[in-house]
């Protein structure tokens, strides 16, 4: 088991925003969490990769219990966040934000490879390098941040809405993106708004209301699940 | 024109010391949103390091005047110094209290501020420059008024310094004693002979008395802090001019003739803040350090997911703000040589201009810092100039009013300084 969360508790002040939740993610696997605005897809996000500190419960990376570990050494033991609303630095140029993709990695070498692998995935950044970051539309914002996150060669990837915001065509284009990266060997947590193409390209999903999994299942299964079609699927 | 090359050049040297602490206080502000009010007593601390770096150490390693590599082995102890103070004090005092409300931050601010500028002024002897030889009553005073008699068996080494302190045992503690210096030729001297001295010692002094003789070493006392007097820096640097021009006119009263002169000095400073500037320029836009700095201050958290440690880089611009201060410290004490004491209204002044210079050019931007520190140079020293030329008498009596001017102006026509972007508020 790549990653292993359980009974987290989670709060901002006197509001708690988790409560009991656990998931496990395996490796190769992408892994979709869904559910309503406020449910707590983003802080779950942010307590596994360190932002947040759990008032209780565990977190295992690798079967290493990494619970309280602060995120730069998260992202070194192979743990990359993008976050919601993308986290792009407007004041660094494209080519400056992928660098600090990289920040944590040692191995120079390998480091120029994955750069050309990882633009090949996003032709569109390639061409936009010496422009500063906050100029790029959303979609290619977007685009940046994953590309980024690839660089410090995650082995698990998580990923904060990357569909907020774009254009259709733009979303599938970046969920097949996210299906090509999985391809290349790198488990995705992915949490979603969009169902639909959520549980299109997950092989598993859970689904969070207030704080808690309320139910968790093979993708597939749960796109024909009356309850979440209702729920969340808009059916 | 005289006047204006005079003025065209003393503006640049304080604009280069300007830019020098301005930029502590906008690297600061940058990752932190904070205002360090404690960043100007840096420049104290500078000041006054390299001062007991130079007094205390040069004579120990056998340097004396203007050799040429005294003065940055002096810069170079002062900016590691600071640097180290620096890493204390974000460590001591704002970490524990980052993600607290801004205000707190303020508040504790201004406390390390007082702090130092009061622990300053303590003056404690740390490695005395004299050591005890030989000690004994004063019952009387050996045949010859100008000898003392010795109670213990002392040997005077040629090459060495020796005094005698003459103490009176009804004197308070840490009285002043009287000094005399030693004449007798080396040797040595048995208890119970005589030994000349300087100037001798009347009758009546020998009564309720003891001598101490010390043997002086090369260089100061260490003397920390700095205590509450002015101290003078000795020269470090050559005062040779390198270009001189007279310049004559004719007036009603006569021929006028004017000298305008740019010495090794004022060379050396303003190289030496333009060599720091610039490479401050190169490590924070051109190295990956430099890169995450600016990724820190756009984003902590976002940062920290980058694998940045925040914290580390954090103190790397405390320290690197107060290596900055301190080399403009070193510089202003090599230039003034008067070093006041700190908390002197003249500390105050520097550093609150060389603020003044970081919210003009926007606070938070580095080539706003930069370039504020030499334009709050410029208006105090060309418009003292420009006053002069028109005849007001007094203009350069009003410097700092020009440079707070220039500050309401800029506050009122683009509140985020010249350089600035719209304030983001950090999440
Ligand atoms: N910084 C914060 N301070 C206080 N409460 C917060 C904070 N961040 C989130 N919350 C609360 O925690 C709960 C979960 O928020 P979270 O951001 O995890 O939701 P989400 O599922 O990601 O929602 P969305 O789909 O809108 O992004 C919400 O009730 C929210 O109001
Ligand atoms: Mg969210």
């Amino acid at each position: 088991m790549l990653l292993n969360v359980t009974n987290l508790d989670v709060s901002y002040g006197a509001v708690k925003a988790l409560h009991g939740l656990s998931l496990e993610v395996d490796e190769g696997e992408i892994v979709t969490l869904i559910g309503c605005n406020g449910a707590g897809k983003s802080t779950t996000l942010r307590a596994v990769s360190g932002m947040l500190r759990p008032r209780g419960g565990s977190i295992a990376f690798e079967g290493q219990n990494v619970t309280g570990i602060a995120s730069h050494k998260l992202v070194e033991r192979g743990l990359s966040h993008v976050p919601e609303g993308r986290g792009i630095f407007a004041n660094l140029t494209v080519a400056e934000n992928l660098a600090l993709g990289a920040y944590a990695r040692k191995d120079r070498q390998s480091l120029a490879d994955d750069h050309e692998r990882a633009l090949v995935l996003f032709p569109r950044v390639k061409e936009r390098l010496k422009q500063l970051a906050g100029t790029l539309s959303g979609g290619e914002q977007q685009m940046l941040a994953i590309a980024r996150a690839l660089l410090a060669r995650p082995k698990l990837l998580l990923l904060d809405e990357p569909s907020l915001g774009l254009a259709p065509q733009l979303v599938q284009l970046i969920f097949s993106i996210i299906r090509e990266i999985n391809k290349q060997g790198t488990t995705i947590l992915l949490v979603e708004q969009n169902a639909h193409m959520a549980l299109a390209v997950a092989n598993r999903a859970y689904v969070l209301q207030s704080g808690e999994i309320i139910k968790s299942g093979p993708a597939k299964q749960l796109l024909d699940d009356p309850d979440v079609k209702r729920a969340y699927l808009g059916a | 024109m005289a006047d204006f090359l005079q003025t065209l050049i003393i503006a640049i040297t304080l604009g280069s010391l300007y830019a020098l602490i301005a930029l502590g206080y906008t690297m600061v502000y940058g990752v932190l949103k904070l205002i360090n009010f404690a960043h100007s007593d840096v420049v104290v601390l500078g000041a006054w390091l390299s001062m007991t770096v130079a007094v205390f150490l040069l004579p120990r390693i056998g340097v004396t005047g203007a050799t040429w590599w005294a003065g940055g082995l002096v810069l170079i102890l002062a900016m590691l110094l600071c640097g180290a103070i620096g890493f204390a004090i974000e460590r001591l005092a704002y970490k524990p209290i980052r993600g607290a409300p801004r205000l707190n931050a303020l508040i504790t601010a201004i406390g390390v501020s007082l702090f130092l500028q009061n622990f300053g002024q303590l003056q404690f002897t740390l490695i005395p420059n004299e050591r005890v030889v030989a000690s004994g009553a004063l019952q009387e005073r050996g045949q010859d008024p100008r000898t003392i008699r010795l109670a213990e068996t002392v040997s005077i080494e040629s090459e060495q310094k020796y005094a005698v302190r003459l103490f009176k045992n009804s004197a308070p503690e840490g009285a002043t004693p009287q000094t005399r210096n030693i004449v007798a030729a080396a040797g040595t001297y048995e208890a119970g002979r005589d030994i000349a001295i300087d100037g001798g010692v009347g009758r009546a002094d020998t009564r309720d008395a003891r001598y101490e003789i010390v043997r002086i070493a090369a260089g100061a006392p260490l003397k920390l802090p700095f205590g509450a007097m002015p101290a003078g820096m000795p020269v470090l640097f050559n005062d040779r001019p390198v270009w001189e021009h007279v310049f004559v006119s004719e007036t009603e009263h006569g021929r006028l003739e004017k000298p305008v002169r740019i010495t090794l000095l004022d060379l050396t400073i303003v190289g030496t803040a333009v060599a720091l500037l610039v490479g401050l320029q190169i490590l924070v836009f051109n190295t990956r350090v430099g890169t995450a700095m600016r990724a820190v201050s756009y984003n902590m958290e976002t940062a920290a997911l980058m694998g940045i440690p925040v914290d580390r880089i954090v103190s790397m611009t405390f320290v690197l703000g107060a290596a900055l201060a301190a080399a403009a410290g070193f510089l202003f004490a090599v230039k003034y040589t008067q070093i006041q004491q700190p908390a002197h209204a003249t500390w105050v002044l520097l550093g609150l201009k060389a603020f003044v210079a970081a919210v003009v050019g926007g606070i938070g931007n580095i080539r706003g810092a930069t370039l504020g520190g030499f334009l709050i140079a410029f208006i105090e020293q060309f418009g003292a100039y420009a006053g002069l030329q028109v005849g007001w008498a007094n203009a350069s009596a009003y410097t700092d009013v020009f440079v707070f001017v220039l500050l309401i102006v800029v506050l009122l026509v683009k509140p985020t300084g010249i350089f600035g972007t719209t304030v983001r508020e950090k999440v």
